[in-house]
């Protein structure tokens, strides 16, 4: 009777955890996760010592061989892993609420000053070439750390959560049941809680997870053209030295094709718990 | 049964509302001029008019929704735009409450719509204890079924259902102006009368008065002691509902007449409507009759003649 209860009061994570996409991706996710945080406590080398010869395939040794230079190729994933979430992390969270505050405010006074002023603002990064800038901006720093490339990321991803959460915010406004929460003479903040924010916040969270995935996107993009952060390592980085010794070419798959796969899962991962979430969230979409 | 001699517990004096949009390029809808009028205890008002002629916005700025461009509206002869502070708010709603047009979106969607109940018991009725009890009172008053509307989420209840349950909210409070816009445009003629007598009803015992906001002419004379044809923003005509319907003076109110259906009466494609010449007629009686303005035609009823 308890366990019924809680899913009842629980309806929305009852639905998560029975949807297979979410599950899926959660999987997946959690154990990319796990091998960024874990992964560097199990290897004994580090990421820039030459742990033994070069041009090793994956191996007892080395799980996923070694570089041409004899750098132990899952050392670097596992330690490019850790700095590509974190960016992915900084630059996503600072690209959704800056797109959040701006969506919101612009939407909540739409048609007067303040929305004229940050859609303006918005369209303007909008139609700037993304890629043109982060590669001006990057090349112009001297030193670049992980914290600069996730601003410098996060300062063209936001426009396009700004205008989706302004237009979200506008349809929320001309919802009669805040008018009917208002002529309840409901508190100010009941009202933003319970019918602004909880309408917003599944909205919010897919918003999120979105920018989380295009900001890894493009600093991974970033790296890969040499403008990455200038110490360290990263996923972007590894493949950018694999490609720059000609890995493939002398057939050195453990080298690409393993950073790419791990890539390539967690935004995969991330779609999959961005389109299940749309099955929880919006009950038209839940599959019975 | 408009009693003069009562004091108007709802005055509207020359409310015009304005809506702006853009900062660069701004843009002008007026979409209330210039309307006056009182509304008296215990009396139906009915507010009659095309859609997009300004009688939703009338009802939402005596609800303070809108904020008026011009003009006053004075609740017990107090101009609420002088209402500060959340008491003053409170009490001002405790007596004015409203159900809105479209009640899909009365609702938010994320609770069960014993919320609208709860919430009216949070503010107005703290002390009350026997919620539910109450609820299933006013619930059975508007001829639902509490068992199956309670604990319901709003997307399992028909709009009929979700009208009534704003009803049922509206009737918790003993209010003194109920602002009813299309308050029942979601029921089948039946549930209809039922609902119309009960706030007939109400009115009659409690003294309650109500702005019925409707674009149907035959529940407007039903239910309306005082009847308001609204065209453009603008009241062309206003007077006891007899008066109105029996003597139609305006052209506009005139063609909404002869555009009302009858039973046994279908259509013909030789009669043809032609919105052009309604514009044309109104042009030309303002014209007829320019520099006068509002005249009086009995002393219940007021016809636009002209526009300046």
């Amino acid at each position: 009777m308890a366990v019924k209860d809680f899913w009842k009061r629980h309806e929305n994570l009852y639905f998560a955890v029975s949807n297979k996409k979410v599950i899926l991706g959660v999987t997946v996710f959690l154990a990319i996760v796990a091998l960024a945080i874990f992964g560097p406590m199990v290897t004994p080398y580090d990421y820039e010592e030459f742990a033994g010869r070069g041009y090793q395939p994956p191996s007892k040794e080395h799980w996923f061989g070694t570089t041409i230079m004899g750098r132990d190729v899952f050392t670097q994933v596992v330690f490019g892993l850790r700095s590509t979430l974190l960016v992915g992390f900084l630059a996503g969270t600072i690209a959704s609420a800056i797109g959040l505050v701006v969506g919101f405010v612009s939407g909540f006074f739409s048609g007067k000053a303040p929305d004229e002023g940050l859609m303006a603002l918005t369209n303007i990064f909008m139609v700037i070439p993304s890629l043109t800038l982060l590669i001006i901006l990057s090349a112009y720093l001297p030193y670049r750390g992980i914290a600069t490339q996730a601003i410098i990321v996060a300062a063209t991803a936001w426009p396009w959560t700004a205008r989706a959460v302004r237009s979200q915010t506008l349809s929320l406004k001309s919802q009669e049941f805040v008018n009917l929460s208002r002529i309840s003479a409901a508190p100010t903040f009941r009202i933003i809680r319970e019918d602004i924010a909880a309408n917003m916040f599944s909205y919010v969270f897919m918003v999120y997870i979105l920018q989380f995935n295009g900001t890894i996107l493009s600093s991974v993009g970033l790296e890969f053209l040499g403008l990455g952060p200038t110490r360290g390592i990263s996923l972007g980085l590894v493949l950018q030295n694999a490609v720059n010794w000609n890995a493939l070419h002398l057939g050195m798959w453990w080298w690409t094709i393993i950073p790419g796969l791990i890539l390539t899962l967690m935004i995969v991962s991330l779609y999959f718990i961005n389109t299940g979430l749309d099955e929880v969230f919006n009950p038209r979409l839940r599959e019975m | 049964m408009v009693d003069r001699k009562q004091e108007p517990i709802l005055r509207v004096e020359n409310l015009t509302k304005v809506f702006s949009s853009g900062v660069f390029f701004r843009q002008f809808t007026e979409a209330v001029r210039e309307v006056s009028f009182e509304m008296y205890p215990g009396t139906i008002m009915s507010l009659i008019g095309e859609s997009g002629s300004g009688k939703t916005t009338i009802g939402r700025m005596v609800l303070k929704l809108l904020r008026p461009t011009a003009g006053k509206i004075y609740f017990q002869e107090q101009d609420i735009a002088t209402l500060r502070g959340k008491a003053e708010l409170r009490e001002y709603y405790r007596r004015v409450q409203g159900v809105f047009q479209d009640p899909f979106s009365s609702f938010n969607p994320l609770f069960r719509v014993d919320r609208v109940f709860d919430m009216v018991y949070d503010v107005f009725l703290p002390d009350v204890k026997d919620r539910e009890e109450r609820t299933r009172e006013v619930l059975r008053k508007v001829n639902l079924n509490p068992e199956r509307v309670l604990h319901q989420f709003p997307h399992q209840l028909s709009g009929g259902q979700l009208q009534r349950l704003l009803i049922a909210r509206a009737l918790l409070l003993d209010v003194k102006v109920l602002i009813a816009d299309e308050l029942i445009s979601m029921l089948d003629a039946s549930t209809r009368m039922g609902i119309l007598n009960l706030l007939a009803d109400i009115c009659q015992s409690t003294g309650m008065s109500v702005l019925f906001i409707t674009h149907d002419l035959a529940l407007g004379y039903y239910i309306s002691d005082y009847t308001m044809i609204m065209h453009r923003g603008r009241l062309v005509e206003q007077g006891a509902t007899a008066e109105v319907y029996h003597n139609p003076i305006h052209p506009y109110t005139r063609m909404l007449f002869r555009s009302v259906p009858d039973i046994g009466h279908r259509w013909d494609p030789k009669e043809k409507f032609v919105p052009e010449q309604v514009s044309r007629e109104i042009a030309e009686f303002y014209a007829s009759n320019s520099g006068r303005g509002f005249a009086q035609v009995s002393s219940s009823h007021k016809v636009l003649m002209s526009l300046d």
